[in-house]
Formats: C-alpha cells, structure tokens, sequence
C-alpha cells in the first residue's frame, strides 16, 4: 500500500511529448531570443559589443520588471493599462520632489506610495465595485498621466537637487559592469519565482485566475488579494519610473506612453494566460528579452524600425497559438 | 440516534413558500436519495442544511444536538461539507492543491512561511486511496474526467473530517463509465460511516446508492423511505404529482 501510495504522489497521468514541450514555452521563447542573439553576432559586428550588450540589458529591464507585476495581474485574471501612466508618475512625482530639495530617499519612497495608492484604487474599483479590470484601468490610464502633467505643470524636469547624482547613479549607472536596473529585475525575478509557487498568496493568485467563485466558495479573501495585486503591479511600475528617470537625467510627461502594450506583449510571450491561470515570472523576463533583442537587432541591421511592430505582433501570435497546441488533446 | 434531523423546515421567500414543514431523518453512513422537480424546493433544502439559508420555522439537530447555522462555516463545523454541481475547481492548479485550497498547510522559515507540498501531497494520495480513486495528486484538473473531478471534490470535503457530504448532481453530464466511479465514491463515503445526500435527477443512480429515498414537491416532502420499498416508477409519479402521497 505504501509503496503504490509513493508512485501515486510520485506520477502524473496525461502528459505526453507534446505537452511537454508546449509546456516549455519560455524555454522556446529564451531560445528564440538566444538564436536571434547569436544570428546577430555573425552577421553585424556592432551586437556583441561590451556597450550594446549593455544597452540591451538595461533597456529591457525596465520592461520586464514591469512585466512581471503584468504576468501577476494577467494570472490573475486580470489586465492593468494604466502601468505605462503609473511610470510617468511616480517618476514625475520623485522629480518634482527632489527639484524641489528633498532627499533621493524620501521622494523615492513618496513615488512608490503615489504608485501604491493609483494600484490600491485600481484594485478597490475592481474588487470591490465590481469594475471590469479593462475599464478601470484604461480610466486610471488617463487619469494618472494627467495628475502627471499637473504635478508637473507639463515642463520637463532635468534638475534634481542636491542629490542629483544619486538619482543618476542609481538609475543608470553600473556596477560589476551591469547596469544597476538589471539588478532590481534579477531580484524582483528570484523573489516573485519563490512567491508564485511556495507562498500561499501566489497560489491565490493562480487560483483567482483559474476559477474565481471556486477561490471564494474555499474561503480565500479574493476581493483583498485581487487589491494586493493591481497594487503589486503598480509598485512595479512606479520602481520601473524611478529607474528611468535615473536613466534618462529627465522626465517629461510623455514618458512610459505606449508602454503598457510592450509590457503585455510582454508577459503574453513569456507564457501568462489572458484568460487567467498561468504565467511564470522568468517567462515575463524572457518575453521582455526577446522584444528588444528584436528591437535592437532591427536597428543594427539597418532595418526600419517600423518592422518591430509585425515582429513583436507575429510572437504574440505565436505565444497564444502555443496554447492552443497545449490543450488540443484534451 | 441520528446523525441529521430536520424537523418541520420551512421558508419562504416574501409570499413563495419554497418549504413547507418539512421533516427528515439521515442515520450514521447512510445514503439518501433527495428527488424533485425543478423549483420543487430540493436547492433551497440543501442551502439551509449547508448554512447558505436560515430557515424561517423548524429545527435542525446534528448527532441530537440543536443546531443553528447562519453562515456555511457554522455548518462546516457541525461537519456538513457539500460538493457543488460545478465543482468549484481550479483547472489549473493540481489535484493536490485543489484539495488544500484556502487550507493549505505551510512551513516556517524564520520570517517566511512557505506551503507544505509534501504534506498536501501526501495527504491527498491517501484521501484518494481512501476513495479507491485513481487520480493522482500532480495532476492537473484541467486534464481529468469528470469522475476524477468528483473525486479531488470529495477529497476536498474529506480534508475536515465530515459527519454528512450533500452532493448536487454529481452525475449529471458525465458519461456512464464515469458514473460508475462516482457511484463508487458515494459507496467508499457510506463504508466510512459518512453520512451522503445525494440530490439527483437520475433515478437509475439514485437507487444504484441510496439506502432511502426523499421525494420533495412543490416544497412539501410526498415521501421519505427505504429505497427498497419504493421504486423508480413510484419515485416518478411522486415527482410529477401522479401519486400524491407515499
């Protein structure tokens, strides 16, 4: 008894080849990235450079740590398009509070909190009145860019204060010889990789996503939890402003437009499900990855970037056709 | 003794009358069959035993105990678990932690406490061998049969230890090799002394299981006996009102 006990907690039933190997989509997205990498080693000599492979890596960290509060959101069940708005603010914010003489430290924290509370009213608009995610969060896409602009009066910012240069250093300098961005994305990735699958409130993420009445009928706080997670998202998108206001030695208000579609483009070639259920934080990584190796690449090899589009488009397409090949023998 | 004694239930809703006066007994590892027509007041029953609705007359008892529930988990703690007609599964998670879902078991670490897959597992694989099921603690919902689903929903159930388990439609679309397994599953519960309301609309299952049979109409009980002693003819024409009393 004890041993047919073992093989069943040992096994699992229906997994063919086939699965598996759609199962993997992030490995076939990291090597598809890897491919194109390579691909481009040969043929340009500018890719493999010390300075592009720098630019590459801390241009996409900032997508991908947004991305990874997106694949919460979108396992979840959800989506969040006011991300690229929450960037222009939180950044927004911290400039205008360190031109203003404040310390990094303190208006780096008030950033964060501006960040908190626009993903604790996305989250209260969605919980709790009952708002479908798209609608609540295309409003506070408009709104948070506008209370930029307010903030500030729609000038551009380039001056921070006496700790101007801490700003820049943390934004866009480099330690080790890796940009300090990348940093924030390896840890962001490691944490949130442990808390999807070992933390009770990952595990409520993935099952608010999969089957939202059964997640209440067991009990679990959804409303509270689904706050949690519109506010998880924004702090990743308010990090992702401070960052790139460092990077950038500016803001302006049109900061972060558009970019809640990269993000998601993102996050749905890394392997999060639109419908809820799945996403991995490394697939959210290496979807970001892929986009601006393509975007990169474009650029080395002289193509017009007006071609990105249709790239990033086709993978998007091929991401969600990977789940249909993932549950066609059901 | 009993394990459940309902005692002259009713409730309306504003001048509808779902329940009149109902009264019922369930023994210790008994099977019972509820039948009716559709609004004949069989979900409004179930509600009030699993503590969704109060009644507005009547009594419960639990083990000869007076009990009174005004939320599901004041009849969660008399031991009352029910497995809804959807299931209220998550396709994507595991066997597993479908079974643990909103319980799971975790681990300290200092500061951090992570959830005991070990343990869930465990647990489960002996739940289902309980169960005599074959599904597997890895598996993922979303790739099982209908039957295995009922299983990872009554091993749910059986994660509290339960006195009584109300299945809604456990049969209803399915096929007929996985009803079977069901039918097992409500047998395994019975042997372990569970106490199971089976609410159903198909006779041939009801009576597979069912040691006896509860016929309600238009919210009044028209039968309650062995399942032996009636039939599947009679159960009809006391559902459609052909008999009046039995």
């Amino acid at each position: 008894m004890s041993e047919t006990l073992e093989q069943a907690i040992g096994q699992a039933q229906h997994r063919n080849w086939l699965s598996r190997m759609a199962n993997l989509q992030v490995f076939w997205v990291f090597i598809a990235a890897v491919l194109a990498c390579l691909a481009l080693t040969f043929m340009t000599d500018a890719f493999a450079t010390e300075r592009n492979l720098f630019n590459v890596a801390r241009n996409f960290a900032f997508v991908a740590i947004i991305a990874i509060g997106m694949t919460t959101v979108i396992a979840s069940g959800g989506i969040d398009l006011s991300v690229g708005s929450v960037v222009v603010l939180s950044a927004m914010t911290i400039s205008v509070l360190m031109e203003a003489g404040n310390p990094f430290w303190l208006s780096a924290l008030l950033a964060i909190g501006v960040a908190l509370l626009v993903g604790a009213i996305n989250g209260v608009l969605i919980a709790y009145a009952g708002m479908p995610a798209f609608v609540a969060t295309l409003g506070m896409l408009s709104a948070a860019r506008s209370a930029a602009m307010v903030l500030s009066n729609n000038k551009m910012i380039w001056e921070f204060g006496p700790d101007h240069d801490i700003l820049l250093w943390v934004g866009g300098g480099s330690t080790f010889g890796l940009p300090h961005p990348l940093y924030v994305l390896i840890a962001l990735t490691i944490v949130m990789g442990f808390v999807y699958r070992w933390s009770r409130w990952g595990q409520y993420v993935f099952a608010i996503g999969s089957n939202e009445e059964a997640a209440t009928l067991t009990g679990i706080a959804v409303k509270r939890i689904k706050v949690t997670i519109y506010m998880f998202s924004a702090f990743t998108a308010g990090m992702a402003g401070i960052l790139m206001a460092g990077w950038l030695g500016s803001v302006t208000t049109n900061l972060g437009t558009a970019m809640e579609l990269t993000v998601i483009a993102a996050a749905v070639i890394g392997g999060a499900n639109l419908n809820g259920g799945e996403g991995t934080a490394l697939g959210a990584v290496v979807g970001a990855l892929l986009i601006e190796v393509i975007r990169n690449s474009l650029i080395l090899l002289g193509i017009s970037t007006f071609w990105q589009g249709m790239f990033i488009g086709t993978f998007i397409i091929v991401a969600v056709s990977f789940d249909r090949i993932r549950y066609a023998r059901t | 003794m009993s394990r459940l004694k309902l005692s002259g239930i009713s409730r309306s809703f504003g001048a509808i009358r779902a329940l009149d006066g109902v009264s019922l007994e369930l023994a210790p590892g008994e099977v019972m069959g509820l039948m009716g027509d559709n609004g004949a007041g069989k979900s409004t029953l179930v509600k009030i035993i699993a503590g969704n609705y109060r009644p507005t007359s009547g009594e419960i008892r639990v083990d000869d105990k007076l009990v009174e529930f005004n939320k599901p988990i004041d009849a969660q703690r008399e031991g009352i678990e029910i497995v809804y007609q959807d299931l209220a599964l998550c396709n994507h998670l595991t066997a597993a932690s479908n079974v643990f879902l909103g319980r799971e078991p975790t681990r300290r670490f200092g500061p951090v406490s992570i959830i005991d897959y070990d343990k869930m597992r465990t647990t489960s694989a002996q739940l289902f061998a309980r169960l005599k099921s074959e599904t597997r603690p890895r598996d993922v919902v979303r790739r099982m049969s209908g039957g295995q689903r009922q299983a990872v929903a009554i091993a749910r159930t059986l994660l509290s230890h339960p006195k009584i388990v109300l299945l809604d439609e456990p049969t209803a679309a399915i096929s007929v090799r996985q009803v079977a397994e069901v039918l097992d599953l409500i047998r395994n519960l019975r042997d372990q002394g569970i106490s199971v309301i089976l609410i159903s609309h198909r006779m041939p299952d009801v009576f597979a299981v069912a040691d006896t049979v509860a016929v309600l109409r238009r919210g009044e009980l028209v039968t309650s006996k062995g399942a032996s002693e009636s039939s599947p003819e009679e159960v009809t024409g006391l559902i459609t009102g052909a008999i009046e009393y039995a």
